[in-house]
């Protein structure tokens, strides 16, 4: 009985452990980040950081503005949205309300495939591929532009899109869409008067998570882009991403400089982006529970 | 025993829909089995019967609900003023055979958009001709009393009683002939049951009922005739006193009085 007790209780203390180790290492990860953030919001103002509209951190002297890795990130997740966002919900509606069998199958399957796929690999076939495609057909000096980041990325976003809206159409009670068809109502009709409308917070909170995926993505971003520290006019000019930066530059900064510091203080902004896009997915996540 | 209308040359054929040798299945189970029915233009044809007696599956068979499931089959004819359900579009003939579900689905807008629903679905009207529609709609199940001034609020935030009668109106504002209730008062409280029965028995003037109901009492205040369904089969069909009081079948008997079921 004894023996028993000290077993269960080394157990349930195993898993409290292992519980609380994870809220502590996004605790340390965190006060890690703000620690070497503000050691550079000392000396330069947030809102100098944000609006400069140079970002020179090496030349001298240094200026640090980060406005045209802002507005990168930002054009090619709004070029990614426009990519997957539409494709993503027809094919969502595709799967739960039209496929059938073995096509459903497939496709599930497929999608899931999507998913695993690196997204350094992403990257390699969008430069090898994509890139020259849009430098013939839009006869551009470079296809490494926001517009091919977009693509990639946009592709990178369905699966999470693709499955969290299927979820939430699935959800949609079988009653409302025989409600509306006995009153008459065309499958389509059904499907977009009744469906969308009951399944929307889902739709959106799934769009959302997929945008956040998209604003944090490196790698494919990197290679794809072009990588110009510009304020981006067009879908058709090469731009930076905030996370680009980080990745490209902190390899090379010295340890404890001003420039080191600017890529904490980038990822701060870049952890209040995802953190708001999160938070407001899971609101309306949850307001499609209630 | 099926009662069957008159249809010898030189009377008038009151039969609204017959039904001829209907089997249905989903995947192995048969859930009906060769039934032949008619309903007769403007009556209210109570459906009573067990779990598992078939009367839903019949009523969905009416407006082709019961397809929307991968695994049903069936065979038979269903006939609706001289035409076979099945050559007619499932739309069209949903519009013509109205349903009132056992769950009021009322769509979380206003009241007055749930009444116009169907209405703009099936075709552009001007706002003078739907508000004449929705009014006279909402006043057919009675609704409108209760509802009239405040026609923009939320239709989810009615009483369950008030929902259902909306979901009458919804139905009936899209112009049915036939309108099917699928045990329209069980999850009602008795003042709520007997508004809608109140609704029902004046609809009877316009459109042909079908009532299938749990509740034996119900089929007994409202129906003109009564059809025991049981297991599958029709045991009888009769007018409802007669159902009622000299039923013809010992199963029947059995199951009014309350012994099983």
């Amino acid at each position: 009985m004894k023996l028993r007790q000290i077993k269960e209780f080394i157990i349930e203390k195993l898993i409290f452990l292992s519980g609380i180790l994870s809220i502590l290492f996004v605790v340390l990860i965190f006060t890690f980040l703000l620690k070497e953030g503000f050691l550079f919001f000392k000396e330069i103002s947030i809102k100098t950081f944000i609006t400069g509209k140079y970002w020179y951190p090496i030349s001298d002297p240094e200026q640090f503005g980060i406005l045209p890795l802002i507005l990168g990130s930002l054009i090619v997740t709004l070029g990614a949205i426009i990519v997957s966002v539409p494709l993503s919900i027809a094919c969502a509606f595709y799967i739960s309300e039209v496929a059938q069998g073995r096509i459903k199958d497939i496709l599930k399957a497929g999608i899931e495939m999507l998913a695993a796929i690196p997204s350094v690999v992403l990257g390699f076939i969008g430069m090898t591929t994509l890139v020259p495609f849009l430098k013939n057909v839009f006869n551009l000096p470079t296809g490494l532009t926001a517009l091919s980041g977009s693509i990639m990325l946009g592709l990178m976003a369905m699966p999470t899109i693709i499955t969290i809206s299927e979820d939430a159409i699935n959800a949609v009670p079988k009653s409302y869409k025989e409600g509306a068809l006995a009153l008459g109502a065309t499958r389509w009709q059904a499907m977009y008067r009744v469906i969308i409308h009951a399944a929307l917070p889902g739709i959106i909170a799934a769009s959302m998570l997929g945008i956040g995926r998209v604003i944090g993505e490196t790698m494919a971003v990197m290679m794809i882009t072009g990588n110009a520290a510009v304020i981006p006019t067009t879908f058709l000019q090469p731009v930076r991403t905030l996370t680009a930066t980080i990745a490209a530059e902190m390899g090379e900064t010295v340890h404890g400089s001003m420039h080191y510091y600017s890529l904490f203080a980038i990822g701060i902004i870049l952890f209040v982006i995802t953190f708001i896009i999160n938070v407001t997915a899971d609101m309306f996540l949850h307001r499609n529970k209630k | 025993m099926v009662t069957h209308a008159t249809r010898s040359p030189g009377h008038q054929v009151t039969s609204k829909i017959i039904i001829q040798q209907l089997s249905i299945w989903f995947g192995k189970v048969l859930a009906l089995r060769s039934l032949n029915l008619e309903i007769q233009g403007n009556e209210i044809l109570g459906v009573i019967g067990p779990a598992n007696s078939g009367k839903t599956s019949f009523l969905r068979q009416l407006n082709r609900l019961n397809e929307l499931e991968a695994s049903f089959r069936m065979s038979g004819e269903v006939i609706l003023d001289n035409k076979n359900i099945q050559h007619i579009k499932p739309e069209a003939l949903r519009k013509r055979v109205g349903m009132i579900f056992a769950l009021p689905q009322v769509l979380p807008i206003s009241i007055y958009d749930n009444v116009a629903y169907g209405v703009r679905m099936h075709d552009g009207k001007s706002k003078s001709e739907l508000d004449g529609i929705v009014e006279d709609s909402l006043k057919s199940s009675f609704l409108w009393d209760e509802v009239k001034d405040r026609l923009k609020e939320l239709a989810t935030k009615l009483s369950g009683g008030q929902q259902q009668r909306l979901c009458i109106s919804r139905t009936l504002a899209v112009k049915p002939e036939v309108v099917l209730f699928d045990e329209p008062c069980s999850g009602l409280d008795p003042i709520s049951t007997a508004k809608v029965e109140e609704s029902m028995l004046k609809l009877k003037e316009k459109y042909t009922i079908v009532l299938v109901t749990n509740n034996t009492k119900q089929a007994a205040r409202v129906s003109d005739r009564t059809a025991f369904f049981l297991t599958g089969e029709l045991v009888e069909i009769d007018k409802t006193h007669k159902l009622f009081t000299a039923p013809k079948d010992k199963r029947t008997e059995e199951y009014i009085q309350g012994k099983f079921g």
